[in-house]
């Protein structure tokens, strides 16, 4: 039976697929499973949502859906890039607490669909800077690393929205 | 007990037969509460005949089914009005409502695929079977004659015991209470777990439950049993009653599981329906023509085409919403069962009337409206309606009236909850929100202010909190409910007139005509319903009030001003704000003006939640999409002037 949220080493493979679509911030390359990813589009210029973190670049309409856009290297903190053509925005399936959400990643570009066997997989490394919760864990496939992302946590936002202004 | 086989037939019908012995039981209810109002508790055949028709039915859809329970309570039912229709016995309609609630009890329990209550169905069957096999005497209705469940001179009392939420923080554990009954005599105890939140909300530290307790064969008086309690009797609200007198119908379980599952719908509706789609079809396909072989000569035909899309595009909009429309009455029909019950627990004399009934709101509105409604139609009979005596020194007529009213208004369904009794206390309100720290001592409040505090969490002026109202259910709650719906509360009283209570909620959940705005560089939409007014700012009549308190003057009042572009932090336009637009909005009874950049157009406008896949955001009330596929916010008229009053007082 696999573990829902837990992420504990060893566990990366989740049973059902080590099918990843990875993309690059920079010269890193990420990936989150494939299962999750609803669609890949085009940079589009969101409606900003006000008074929200940086990183939650606004809102798009998703064919009538509402859909919250979020800059994975602002989420990162790296340093920002303007939008290109190349600009690619993934939009993800998200297990919410009670419900399932939608939401978009704005990536440097999206690189390939790839396949890991469980060797592959090594757990995340223990030490790791603030944004080491995102990462679920490694995989190692020819001569590439690829930091496999949780999409979960990702598009994890504070429990209270946002707005509380000063 | 069906055969395996048989099972997975049936259970596919299980669904119609719940729905239709629901609707029976409220066509029993509703005719026995005629009989029990009827005069001299003779029985009119009519009506009883339509009551023995849907117990009957009943019957035979629950044996069929093999509902045992259901169908054994019922065929009593039969045997009871099948004596009565023949004109051999009166009816004791108290004992037979109680069985109607027992018996919906019983399907909402199959419904959720729980166990039902034993101990209740228990006691309705013997007293049923009482009723059965006693000699048809014509007892007056009034008094119900119980079956004697105590025939020793022992007393048995029913006690409902509700600790409130923060009772650990004082160091009190409802379980000694409880202990203590169980040594004075048999106790029957539920636990009702309603409020019980979900894991991920309980607070470890509150208290969510109350029990249901049935104490029998003891020797304590009512004045024993309460006080028993006496330790915490301001923590908790305590019921205690004889075991004789009915109690309180068993509370309907939320059908949260079933909402929304099926729908009703006049047949004509669909007919229209399918009229509609079938001139869209035509319109499609006269576009598709245009579109074959286009030339610009033919721009004007594409135009007109398209403005009969439009025109489709409306009609079919507008019928398929109003097939979720049911009538206000669905809601309102609880009502006289529980004014009749409450008022006979109350010993209040109460005219329930009810106007507007056929007034259409959505059927999601009507789910989540029936809680808050009920909490009103109790407020009124336990702290609004006066004693008799009361009424008479005040020269009011014994019976006390409450109304229940509902009516389009604009775009919006107005319900009004009012009563004519002594109206909302101002004093003691104060008084009480002083006491928990809400209001201090020398601040003074307009009436209608004071009104709106009894909207606070944890609010209650009443001396002695009864079980009757307060039963998971607060004013805080009910205000909840109806702004989750987008709608507003505003309470209206007059100190020995009365109380009205007045549910502004929009016709349908999805859509609105609101005002676009441009500011900064942004646009933004108000709804069209708050706005009252839209002036070009005048700086003779602006007044700056030092740190950006800036006030315009309006119609002889001096409204608070406040700029969106600051609310919403959006970059790109001018400062001043003389020469600006000014949108004067409204709402719950306060009036701000809004500076914005530009008015753009009017329109009806689709409203999509920005929770769905964002979370809350502060000032804005959700999102839409503009004709040219951007999304927009709508912004939270309420909500920003909940804010300016906030920075207001804390500047």
């Amino acid at each position: 039976m696999e573990q829902e949220t837990e992420h504990r080493p060893g566990n990366l493979a989740d049973g059902k697929s080590n099918q990843f679509l990875t993309f690059l911030l920079g010269d890193e390359e990420y990936g989150v499973d494939i299962l999750r990813v609803q669609e890949i589009r085009g940079w589009g210029r969101p409606t900003p949502i006000p008074n929200t973190a940086d990183y939650v670049r606004g809102v798009i309409n998703l064919r009538g859906a509402v859909v919250p856009i979020i800059d994975l290297r602002r989420r990162f903190s790296k340093e920002p890039i303007p939008y290109t053509s190349t600009t690619v925005v993934i939009v993800v399936k998200v297990e919410g607490e009670r419900t399932e959400k939608t939401v978009g990643l704005v990536v440097d570009a999206v690189s390939d669909v790839r396949n890991a066997s469980n060797d592959d997989l090594r757990p995340p490394p223990a030490v790791g800077t603030g944004e080491a919760r995102f990462v679920k864990g490694l995989a190692t496939l020819k001569d590439d690393m690829i930091i496999l992302l949780d999409v979960d946590r990702l598009a994890e936002l504070p429990a209270d929205g946002f707005g509380n202004r000063n | 007990m069906s055969q395996t086989g048989d099972t997975i037939d049936l259970s596919r019908f299980h669904e119609t037969f719940f729905q239709e012995s629901l609707e029976g039981l409220s066509v029993m209810e509703s005719g026995l509460l005629a009989l029990a109002d009827a005069v001299g508790g003779t029985a009119e055949p009519d009506t009883i005949h339509h009551v023995f028709r849907a117990a009957h039915s009943i019957k035979g859809g629950s044996a069929t089914f093999g509902f045992e329970d259901i169908a054994g309570l019922t065929h009593h039912l039969e045997t009871i009005l099948g004596r009565a229709r023949e004109g051999n016995a009166a009816l004791g309609t108290d004992v037979l409502l109680e069985s109607v609630d027992c018996l919906r009890e019983l399907i909402y329990g199959r419904m959720q695929g729980r166990t039902p209550d034993s101990a209740l169905l228990q006691r309705v069957k013997e007293r049923l079977a009482a009723e059965v096999s006693s000699a048809p005497v014509a007892a007056p209705e009034a008094e119900k004659p119980a079956v004697s469940e105590n025939p020793k001179a022992a007393h048995a009392f029913h006690i409902s015991f509700r600790p409130g939420q923060r009772i650990f923080y004082s160091g009190n554990d409802p379980l000694l209470y409880l202990n203590q009954l169980g040594h004075a005599g048999r106790l029957e105890n539920t636990a009702d777990l309603h409020s019980l939140p979900h894991l991920s909300e309980l607070n470890a530290e509150e208290c969510y439950l109350c029990w249901d307790m049935s104490l029998k064969e003891t020797p304590l008086t009512r004045d024993d049993v309460r006080g028993v309690f006496e330790w915490i009797s301001d923590e908790c609200e305590l019921n205690v009653s004889d075991e004789k007198t009915s109690s309180d119908p068993p509370k309907r379980k939320p059908t949260a599981a079933k909402e929304g599952a099926s729908l009703r719908v006049a047949a004509s509706k669909v007919d229209s329906v399918i009229n509609l789609v079938g001139e869209l079809v035509i319109t499609q396909s006269m576009l598709a023509c245009i579109g074959d072989d286009f030339e610009m000569d033919h721009l004007p035909k594409l135009r007109a085409t398209i403005s009969q899309l439009e025109r489709n595009t409306r009609e079919l909009q507008d019928t398929v919403l109003k097939m979720r429309m049911l009538p206000v009455s669905n809601l309102f029909d609880r009502c006289p069962r529980l004014v009749h019950d409450l008022s006979r627990k109350l010993g209040k004399a109460v005219n329930l009337q009810i106007s507007g009934g056929e007034t259409e709101i959505d059927k999601t509105l009507l789910e989540k409206l029936s809680d808050p409604l009920v909490h009103l139609v109790r407020n009124s009979l336990d702290h609004g309606i006066e004693s008799a005596d009361e009424r008479r020194s005040a020269g009011k007529p014994e019976e006390g009236v409450v109304r229940l009213h509902a009516e389009h208004k604009g775009g919006n369904v107005l319900i009004e909850v009012s009563d004519d009794g002594a109206g909302l206390d101002v004093n003691r309100i104060l008084a009480t929100a002083r006491a928990h720290g809400l209001v201090t001592e020398n601040q003074t409040l307009a009436p209608h202010e004071i009104h709106e505090l009894i909207f606070e969490p944890s609010f209650s002026t009443a001396e002695n909190v009864t079980d009757v109202s307060g039963r998971g259910v607060g004013m805080d709650v009910v205000r909840r409910n109806v702004q989750e719906l987008n709608g507003h509360i505003e309470v209206d009283s007059k100190p020995g007139q009365g109380t009205a209570v007045r549910l502004l909620l929009p016709l349908t959940l999805a859509i609105m005509d609101g005002q676009l705005l441009q500011v900064g560089e942004e646009r933004f939409v108000v709804p069209l319903f708050s706005i009252i007014e839209s002036v070009r700012a005048n700086s003779a009549d602006m007044v700056t009030v030092g740190r950006g308190g800036d006030l315009y003057r309006w119609r002889g009042e001096y409204l608070r001003v406040v700029y969106l572009r600051d609310v919403f932090q959006v970059s790109g336009s001018c400062n001043s704000l003389s020469g600006g637009l000014l949108v004067i909005v409204e709402a719950q009874n306060e009036r701000i003006a809004l500076a914005v950049d530009g008015l753009l157009a009017q329109q009806q406008l689709v409203i999509k939640s920005l929770e769905a896949n964002f979370g809350r955001v502060a000032s804005v009330a959700g999102a839409t999409i503009l004709g040219d596929g951007t999304v927009a916010m709508i912004v939270d008229v309420a909500g920003i002037i909940e804010q300016s009053k906030a920075t207001r007082a804390g500047s």
